[in-house]
């Protein structure tokens, strides 16, 4: 595999990429603390003089130079910032440790080509280095609030006993709150009644409309199409409004049967749109050819076209489920305070009463869409083997 | 005599209108409320006892007060009225009763008497503002600060108007996103005597000031929307001093033992207390008049301030008031209309702002834009 072989490069240079990172980090610590400015030249200074340093001086002792390294920053850590900047000094130590010794040592170029320019390399690393960035622009809004919901205060704080890993700053509490309230419980009750049928209900009459779509002899299919998908692109809000007058006249807002429609009329076009793409792919021969050994439409849609367009069926679903899931506006002007969703009284929590529970109930969901997403998942990729479909 | 007789012939109607609404009243309300430590008070103090006395009635709750005037017009367009019991501002009592979206009560017919045996129109004197509103408590916006970021050798604020000086208090402010109460704080430290704020306020050059005062503070100012937000500032540190309401102030530094100080001078009070939508099905008004005569008597208003920091808005509920429900302290202290704190207050005119809302809803949105 390692057709390049790694070639020992200059204390300067390693030094110089780690400062590049130093500069960076420092910019958050520097504006943490009053200048960014300061910081970010204080980290450049700090981690070049560093990896020079262990470089030019320990070069083959790598491991101990590593500890070391690891050692000042967890120290350097705590003197500045008490026993939360022991953990950073973890991180920063390690990562930094690493970072030094795998450019001073060359290991770098051992995935590349030997042929590689070094502008090659460096748009390589630098490719690497922005996606993770984005990932974790992406995720850390999720992670932080984890930690915060086990707060065993009422506010959305990182208490000093948090900081400190003091376990009197944590708490199990806002998780009590949830399980224990008629609030919060009657709002999951509700959200656990409403998507799954809202989700029933998109599916069928979407699966439909996109099988009868896809038909070519059926007139004006493009404006059907446009005005089935309506929901998607209106603006959720004029939907709602709608909904509401229209509703009202009919005897329907304010009832369960109301808000599970306004939700199926939600996730139609999600499904219609997933449906339709996997029709795309059919072969409509198939059901030709069924025809003509005996079997009935009906038979012919379960036995041949559902099985081939399953997957386009269930993504749709999933996504109509998650759109009732997490939908606040139209059921805040379809329902009344007796359909009480999960994300009403989430939305309320946060501008009533910004507590913690919150936080709690979120952690609670993403886990519960974690399991969800990973079963799927798990389960496509079981059928795909059971049907020859993938080597493995 | 026909005096005697119409008194009997009333009386004896309203015996049967009582013995009538008694047999069907409707056993589901939809109560309206602003949510979190408040609207537990009001489960504690009232409904709760009411469930207790009325077995079979159940209560939904919906936190959609500060959305009332809004959704009462929508329900009212949509011939839907979803809503028995709505809890509102002073300001938006009187809104929806001149929009006629609420209904008008006659409070001497409707409410019970205080014990010594005052009409409950005397009993709650001032605080009626509307004919439509049924007062609850009185509270009000004021100011706290964390107590461990006054400067050093600086004595801590006391008011309103020292969220203008920056120079003895530098750190941000959180004021509310709205021109009420931020604009007459304005000119009154601006120098304007209290009696002329309003007249003041009246004219452009007026404004003018008030924006101007603003203005030397708005680089340092984090505008809030929501009553939980200003607690949650302060508790974060992310600012040193805010305007909040005082029951939310209280509960962050007694029940949540945050460092944060009131400093309660030029408080502005406000009034909160129900309205009744227009327009009610019979049963479903009996069971809301039955509910409201029970829950506004004087011993009920005084039982809610074992749960927050608000005063009773009847003058008989007062001497009744006693302890936190689970801290055992005396609640009183904390009450805005406390003498201590009350050395000067700001009483908010709901009907000068009635009038001018609008206008100046716009103009100090425009403002905020700059």
């Amino acid at each position: 595999m390692a057709l390049t072989i790694a070639k020992p490069t200059s204390a300067i240079f390693a030094a110089g990429v780690a400062a590049v990172f130093g500069a960076f980090f420092g910019i958050f610590v520097g504006t943490a603390s009053g200048s960014a400015l300061l910081g970010l030249l204080g980290g450049a200074v700090l981690i070049f003089a560093l990896g020079w340093a262990a470089v030019a001086f320990l070069r083959e002792q790598e491991r101990p130079a590593r500890w070391g390294i690891l050692i000042l920053f967890v120290a350097g850590g705590f003197l500045f910032a008490g026993v939360p900047g022991i953990v950073l000094g973890l991180i920063f130590g390690t990562f930094f440790g690493w970072l030094v010794y795998y450019v001073a040592s060359g290991r770098y170029r051992t995935g590349m080509p030997p042929y590689s320019t070094p502008r090659q390399v460096l748009w390589h690393f630098a490719f690497r280095t922005i996606a993770g960035m984005i990932l974790i622009f992406l995720i850390t809004p999720i992670l932080v609030v984890m930690p915060l919901s086990f707060n065993a205060e009422d506010f959305f704080t990182f208490t000093p006993e948090m900081l400190s890993f003091d376990p009197a700053g944590y708490s199990l509490k806002h998780y009590r709150d949830f399980f224990n309230t008629s609030d919060w419980q009657g709002a999951l009750w509700n959200s656990v009644r409403i998507a799954p049928v809202a989700t029933l209900l998109a599916v069928g009459f979407g699966t439909l409309a996109a099988i009868g779509l896809s038909q070519p002899h059926v007139p004006f299919r493009r404006a059907i199409m446009a005005i089935l998908i309506s929901p998607m692109i209106v603006p959720l809000i004029i939907s709602a409004a709608g909904m509401y007058f229209f509703y009202s006249r009919i005897g329907l807002q304010g009832t369960y049967l109301g808000v599970v429609l306004a939700h199926a009329a939600l996730g139609i076009p999600f499904v219609i749109i997933t449906v339709t793409a996997t029709l795309v792919g059919f072969d409509n021969s198939l059901t030709r050819a069924a025809a003509n050994m005996g079997a009935d439409p009906v038979t012919t849609f379960f036995r041949v076209q559902m099985p081939l367009i399953l997957p386009g069926v269930i993504s749709g679903g999933l996504f109509a489920f998650i759109t009732s899931f997490d939908e606040v506006v139209v059921v805040l002007f379809v329902g009344s305070a007796g359909q009480k969703t999960l994300p009403w009284q989430m939305f309320i929590g946060l501008r009533e009463q910004i507590s913690p529970t919150i936080l709690a109930v979120a952690t609670i969901l993403v886990a519960i869409s974690i399991a969800l997403l990973t079963t799927v998942e798990l389960l496509r990729r079981r059928s795909e083997r059971l049907r020859g479909m993938s080597p493995s | 005599m026909k005096l005697t007789q119409t008194l009997l012939a009333g009386s004896a109607l309203a015996l049967l209108g009582s013995a009538a609404a008694a047999q069907d009243m409707a056993n589901e309300m939809t109560i309206v409320s602003w949510g979190g430590a408040y609207q537990n008070s009001q489960l504690k103090a009232y409904v709760e006892p009411y469930m207790a006395a009325n077995p079979g009635v159940t209560v939904t709750w919906d936190e959609s007060s500060s959305q009332a005037v809004a959704k009462m017009r929508a329900q009212e367009e949509a011939g839907n009225i979803t809503w028995d019991l709505v809890d509102v501002e002073a300001a938006d009592a009187i809104r929806t009763c001149d929009e006629g979206l609420a209904m008008e009560v006659d409070w001497d017919d409707a409410l019970a008497p205080a014990p010594d045996g005052t009409s409950p129109e005397d009993d709650f004197g001032d605080m009626l503002v509307s004919d439509c509103f049924v007062p609850q408590i009185v509270f009000s916006t004021t100011f706290g600060y964390r107590t461990d970021m006054v400067p050093e050798g600086v004595e801590p604020p006391t008011g309103a108007c020292d969220v203008f000086d920056l120079e003895t208090y530098p750190g941000k402010r959180a004021l509310n996103k709205q021109p009420v109460a931020n604009m007459e704080w304005a000119l009154l430290c601006d120098g304007v005597a209290y009696e002329d704020v309003y007249d003041v306020l009246e004219t452009d050059e007026g404004v003018e000031q008030a924006f101007a005062k603003l203005d030397s503070i708005k680089d340092q100012t984090i505008w809030w929307s929501a009553s939980a937000e200003p607690p949650q500032l302060l508790a974060d540190g992310e600012i040193f001093m805010g305007s909040a309401y005082n029951g939310r102030l209280f509960s962050a530094i007694v029940e949540q033992d945050q460092p944060i100080g009131m400093a309660w001078d030029w408080q502005m009070f406000d009034i909160d207390g129900w309205v009744i939508p227009e327009g009610l099905p019979e049963d479903r008004l009996a069971r809301v008049m039955d509910f409201l005569f029970f829950a506004t008597d004087t011993q009920r208003l005084a039982d809610q301030a074992k749960y927050i920091s608000y005063g009773p808005a009847r003058a008989s509920s007062a001497p009744l008031v006693s302890t936190h429900a689970d801290l055992g302290i005396e609640m009183a202290p904390h009450m805005p209309t406390d003498p201590n704190n009350a050395e000067n207050t700001f009483v908010n005119n709901y009907n000068w702002w009635a009038d001018h809302r609008d206008d100046l809803d716009a103009k100090f949105q425009a403002w905020l834009a700059q």
